[in-house]
């Protein structure tokens, strides 16, 4: 077994076709490992976005085999810290794919104004940049006083930026557009306040949001909510995993409660598919049934 | 056996893809995987032109999609298209990679990783380098690759950035690519 040199490409790696047998049985291992050590359980995870992160860790930490970075991960909790971050999602901006936030203004908007009381579940909120997102059209529609927002994911650090609302002032000409392509009412810019290349959002826009700790893997439902809000998660899940939050998100859901996907992702050909029907097919924005079919 | 194609273009790739695809006898089964640098604007113009003019069915690949025999999938603007096993595709919005989203490297990658020396990857025309890494994990996972001779090309700095990472098996005109996939997937 080759030691200790460091890579500067995926090529350098120390798998190729003659060992990518080893490859797959350390992947398991190693997956197993931490589902015991530290009770988060990858195993239905995409098993290519997982290889892909791991390698890449393996590559800029200057180890050889996914058994050394096993070791690791089992013995140096900082390591397993940071390891833990590569395999959560955090890429994220605010108001991604504008069109999506322009339906939801259009047509999920006026039903929840008609409540009396709004409960929202953003599933893996990770930094948080949606969530600001959410709360800004709530608050042009006048409904964010009577909205309950619950924030969640797995990854604590995450949930940290989300909590503080800081973001980097370089993406705000991106975000800027996005919000404008989305239908915002005024300048992104009367959201927050710039201060040595960063920004702050106003804290009002958090002032109903409980960010907190949940695991869609593990965890199960916590609240009866108007709608559930989770975007490109599901694709890093198989195909398993991804049926059985859709189930967990229809638990979650009161009648007639919506639920919003990633604009790839889709409740087609799973469990769930038949309790719910289409608001729009484009922005995957759909509707749970009165009368559940199950 | 040769189990799939896969392709990687930027610039100039539009009329380079669609040569090739045009170029290939409809009777050519092997499932097509194909990253190319293009906008939201464009894509869906492109796809139903290719549909019409290819004998293939050409479509975005979507989240976890079955790999189907006759087709040829892109992925979908802002989004990585990774193999995620022998026998379907997945998304991702991960990080971009050489400034992409999506990323032929990334691509070719997660196929070398599942297809090994069953694959067959084309770098052709672009202006950055994108893909350059991914040749050469095919060619150590034992697949056949194939560049496009920079000199046919739009682009010249995809190609060349492949040819000075690695030693591609075939440099290859545009003209004959469709040729030389034919060849390379004759023992099928």
């Amino acid at each position: 077994m080759p030691s200790g040199t460091k890579h500067k490409n995926y090529d350098d790696s120390f798998y190729d076709q003659g060992n990518s047998d080893i490859l797959e049985i350390e992947l398991n291992l190693l997956l197993q490992a931490i589902n015991l050590k530290y009770g988060y359980d990858f195993r239905n995870y995409s098993i290519t976005h997982l290889k892909r992160r791991i390698l890449h860790r393996l590559k800029i930490s200057g180890l050889n085999t996914i058994s050394e970075l096993q070791n690791k991960v089992l013995w140096d909790k900082n390591f397993y810290g940071i390891f833990l971050q590569d395999l959560s999602i955090n890429v994220t901006e605010m108001f991604r794919d504008p069109e999506f936030y322009l339906m939801f203004r259009t047509k999920v908007i006026p039903i929840l104004s008609t409540y009396p009381h709004i409960k929202i579940w953003q599933a893996g909120c990770s930094t948080g940049e949606e969530v600001y997102s959410l709360a800004i059209i709530l608050q042009e529609e006048n409904l964010l006083n009577r909205t309950q927002i619950y924030a969640t994911d797995f990854n604590k650090s995450v949930l940290e930026i989300a909590k503080h609302g800081i973001y980097n002032k370089k993406e705000m000409e991106l975000y800027s557009r996005n919000y404008h392509d989305s239908g915002g009412k005024r300048n992104l810019a009367d959201y927050y306040t710039s201060k040595y290349g960063s920004v702050l959002f106003d804290k009002s826009l958090a002032k109903n949001v409980v960010f907190a700790d949940h695991n869609l893997v593990t965890d199960g439902v916590f609240a009866e909510v108007n709608l559930v809000f989770c975007r490109n998660v599901l694709i890093y899940f198989d195909k398993i995993l991804q049926n059985k939050v859709l189930g967990l998100f229809s638990k979650s859901l009161a009648k007639r409660g919506f639920l919003c996907l990633g604009t790839k992702e889709s409740l087609g050909f799973s469990d769930h598919e038949n309790n719910f029907s289409v608001i729009d097919k484009e922005n995957k924005i759909y509707k749970k049934l009165q009368v559940q079919n199950d | 056996m040769i189990k799939a194609v896969v392709i990687g273009a930027s610039y100039g790739g539009l009329e380079a893809i669609g040569k090739i695809l045009i170029q290939l006898p409809p009777k050519f089964d092997i499932p097509i995987i194909i990253v190319l640098h293009i906008g939201h604007n464009t894509i869906n113009s492109y796809l139903t032109s290719l549909n019409n003019k290819s004998g293939f069915t050409v479509k975005e690949a979507e989240e976890k999609e079955i790999i189907e025999e006759k087709t040829v999938y892109f992925a979908p603007p802002n989004y990585h298209l990774q193999v995620e096993d022998e026998f379907s595709l997945s998304l991702s919005t991960d990080e971009k990679v050489n400034f992409s989203r999506p990323a032929i490297d990334v691509l070719f990658e997660t196929a070398a990783w599942t297809f090994k020396n069953k694959l067959i990857g084309v770098l052709l025309t672009g202006s950055n380098s994108d893909g350059a890494e991914g040749i050469k994990i095919i060619k150590k996972y034992g697949g056949k690759t194939i560049v496009q001779n920079p000199k046919t090309a739009l682009g010249k700095t995809m190609p060349d950035s492949a040819i000075k990472l690695s030693v591609p098996g075939f440099i290859v005109d545009l003209e004959d690519i469709a040729e030389k996939i034919l060849e390379l997937t004759m023992e099928n």
